[in-house]
């Protein structure tokens, strides 16, 4: 064999190479299409088995897994999409970034027989509009996270708040307790406040929360863009920062305040010595306690369990309904994909009751769907008061801004808010509405 | 410079060998310049392009034509200047650094007698380690939790490395210089080789003292190879972003001009801002390039020897 002829030769052995592995990509050899699911780290196992379950004799789901932090998810996505790739088939997103999708195009809209299934009325309310944008439904909601006040029942009691069964709320003199209340409970009783206030994402679901709770928003009017109304700079605004300001300057404040996220205060709750803590979190906190009990960290019995309450998401100010922040995970169709209507198909499948109570008692990610929170499966998992808090808190909570410009918001936001101790009610709402104005029109980087 | 040097010795003396050896010459280089027109000048001109619009990647409907408003907007922006005066600190501390304790390295590997490729690979070990990795490897050495750094300064074992912009930024130039230091080294081994060993014989035969060698003879001599290492690290040094990336993400104002492209480009999606920023960004390495060739007086070519 020449030289040329073997060089051919290994040629055309690469080449068979190379197709032999982009038809494995495409169909497996059973024949069946594979739709590639893009899910995030949090349900491995729980999110396999429903993609075997969801497989049918035409096409088969395989898992594919994206990074774990919210942002490197969102990256990757995007780069997949805006190089229009074929095989992103379905994935999971956070509803933040719904809009942004969407609005890139990047998103298939749901046909009207999969749209009306997937924000009906067993959808909650906060869950079924994250995934809409622009009239459209472009998402199928999965799951659906919440944030509660989680609290020692002792250190409520001793700071005379006590808790309303009807409302699920802590009362302060027969009025539902706001941040003040609580902050000042906690400071004059040895206890402490817990909140996500680190430069992250985490702290912009407490200033959105914080304002939305005062009746107004961050931003509004988002569908016009780089256009959209900056509201930030108003008495919800003022009175947002002034919470903030308020558990920056008290004794309640948790010492790592400025970089405090989901995990920090956890510890808190149960100190070695001291009355424990309010602290805001996400639905994961029960079955966390519940899994340490007698273990450093946690709760030193069953007892001491006992004694961890939740209620509804403190009021920002007195008379108004608080809006407990959204989170979770909504499962997006790829607007590339070469199999929409098997991706469809599937999207429904991972989204129905069944899979919904799949996740929330194999991995503790709470139902979308009121249907999945009445499963005796569910039932068993969680006391019934606090399924009713969630599936409330959910229904009735407040949305981050839906835009495509959400994460320069975001940023900005950030970036005029911390530190927490910088926050003053007279100055950093319009600083931040002029900055995010700034921001928006391109007349500053971020 | 090498394409005028070529010109004027073909001007010299034009004998068909030559002319012919010059057409086979430009026609082997013919599918590499091809190549390399499609891999470099495509992306600039695009990103040039890119940079006179508000573009975002994921309002696509919205892209509008700005003129050169997103290098004004860039250019009157605090935040640039921040970043530029943080790369602009890190490339002169680094780059100054690595010149003295890179040219100590050099002296030492090039009069070694005895185990000179054992002493040779371990000074260049640090290079050939991926600067994501050495990033890595200071970030543990400065960390709080487990880090030795602290411990042998007899520091307080609590104080957060990472936590100041100052001792962040010193973390960061550490690894910067561990890491590229064989580099500098390197290039000025190949400098201190050039330098004749007659002329210093002479030097040292008329009475100079060692210092007086060093700096009358030795140095002198290899200005074009300081030159050619310094230009290289000063390049490379005003791009730093891997251990910035890797050690600090950003935090405590330690953000380069590269981190905060590639922030509008990769988090924001801001093409038209983020293009801007690297046109900026490219014309910066520019001008330091053509002050440093201005500051040594020295012609390229030179360096190469080809005159």
């Amino acid at each position: 064999m020449t030289r040329a002829r073997r060089g051919r030769a290994v040629a055309a052995v690469g080449a068979a190479v190379l197709a032999g592995t982009t038809l494995a990509a495409c169909g497996s050899s059973d024949g069946r299409a594979t739709l590639n699911v893009y899910i995030n780290p949090d349900a491995q196992a729980t999110m396999a088995k429903l993609a075997d379950q969801c497989s049918t004799d035409k096409y088969k789901l395989e898992i594919q897994l994206l990074p774990s932090s919210a942002s490197d998810q969102r990256t990757q996505l995007a780069r997949r999409l805006a190089a229009r790739d074929s095989s992103t088939d379905l994935m999971s997103i956070d509803p933040v970034f719904v809009a942004e999708f969407a609005s890139a195009g990047w998103l298939a809209t749901l046909p009207e027989e999969y749209a009306s299934k997937a924000v009906d009325d067993d959808v909650l309310k906060g869950p079924a509009e994250s995934a809409q944008w622009d009239g459209k439904v472009v998402a199928f909601p999965q799951w659906a996270n919440t944030q509660v006040t989680w609290y020692r029942k002792s250190l409520a009691e001793k700071a005379g708040l006590t808790y309303d069964d009807a409302t699920q709320t802590l009362m302060k003199d027969g009025s539902p307790a706001t941040w003040d209340d609580i902050i000042k409970a906690a400071a004059d009783n040895g206890g402490t406040v817990g909140v996500q206030a680190n430069k992250y994402e985490g702290y912009v679901v407490w200033i959105n929360a914080l304002v939305m709770g005062a009746g107004g928003d961050i931003v509004s009017d988002t569908e016009a863009g780089t256009d959209a109304k900056v509201d930030i700079d108003s008495d919800a605004g003022k009175a947002a920062a002034q919470v903030v300001q308020t558990l920056a300057d008290s004794k309640a404040a948790q010492p790592d305040l400025s970089v405090s996220n989901e995990g920090t205060s956890l510890g808190q709750m149960y100190p070695s010595g001291g009355a424990g803590e309010f602290m805001v979190n996400w639905t994961f906190v029960y079955k966390n306690y519940e899994g340490l009990i007698g273990q450093p960290g946690g709760p030193a019995n069953k007892a001491a369990f006992q004694d961890l309450g939740w209620a509804r998401y403190p009021a920002t100010v007195s008379g108004e309904e608080s809006k407990p922040p959204i989170g979770g995970i909504d499962i997006g169709v790829g607007a590339y994909s070469k199999h929409k209507d098997y991706a469809m198909a599937a999207a429904q499948c991972l989204t129905n009751t069944d899979a919904e109570v799949a996740m929330a008692t194999e991995a503790g990610l709470m139902p979308a769907r009121t249907s999945a929170y009445n499963s005796p499966e569910l039932k068993k998992a969680f006391p019934a008061s606090l399924l009713e808090l969630f599936q409330n808190s959910v229904d009735t909570g407040g949305l981050r801004p839906q835009s495509a410009y959400y994460s320069k918001i975001s940023s900005a936001i950030q970036s005029r808010w911390h530190p927490p101790s910088s926050v003053s009610e007279s100055s950093t709402p319009g600083n931040s509405a002029s900055f995010l104005k700034d921001v928006l029109e391109g007349k500053a980087l971020l | 410079m090498t394409a005028t040097a070529g010109a004027r010795k073909t001007r010299a003396a034009v004998s068909d060998r030559t002319k012919a050896e010059n057409s086979l010459g430009r026609k082997l280089v013919a599918p590499a310049v091809i190549i390399m027109l499609i891999v470099t000048a495509f992306p600039m001109i695009r990103a040039l392009w890119l940079s006179v619009y508000d573009y975002t990647l994921t309002a696509p409907d919205d892209k509008k034509f700005v003129g050169l408003g997103n290098y004004a907007t860039a250019l009157s922006d605090s935040l640039f200047w921040r970043d530029t005066g943080v790369t602009v600190l890190i490339m002169v501390v680094t780059v100054g650094v690595e010149l003295v304790v890179g040219f100590v390295f050099a002296m030492v590997m090039h009069r070694l007698v005895f185990a000179r490729g054992v002493v040779r690979t371990s000074i260049l070990i640090p290079y050939g380690i991926i600067t994501v990795i050495s990033g890595f490897a200071w970030q543990f050495a400065f960390s709080q939790t487990n880090g030795f750094v602290s411990g042998w300064l007899h520091m307080s074992p609590t104080f957060n490395w990472f936590g100041h912009t100052w001792s962040a930024l010193l973390a960061i130039m550490v690894s910067e210089i561990w890491k590229t230091t064989p580099f500098m080294s390197l290039l000025l081994l190949a400098g201190l080789a050039q330098v004749s060993e007659d002329m210093v014989e002479a030097a040292k035969v008329d009475g100079a003292t060692w210092w007086q060698r060093l700096y009358k003879v030795i140095l002198p001599n290899m200005r074009a190879a300081i030159m050619v290492a310094v230009l290289f690290r000063a390049l490379d040094a005003y791009r730093i972003f891997d251990n910035i990336f890797v050690m600090t993400n950003g935090a405590q104002n330690t953000e380069s001009v590269s981190f905060l492209t590639y922030r509008q480009v990769i988090e924001q999606f801001s093409l038209g801002m983020g293009s801007a920023l690297s046109v900026l960004l490219f014309l910066s390495v520019m001008l330091v390039a053509y002050i440093l060739v201005k500051a040594f007086r020295v012609d390229l070519a030179q360096a190469r020897q080809e005159v």
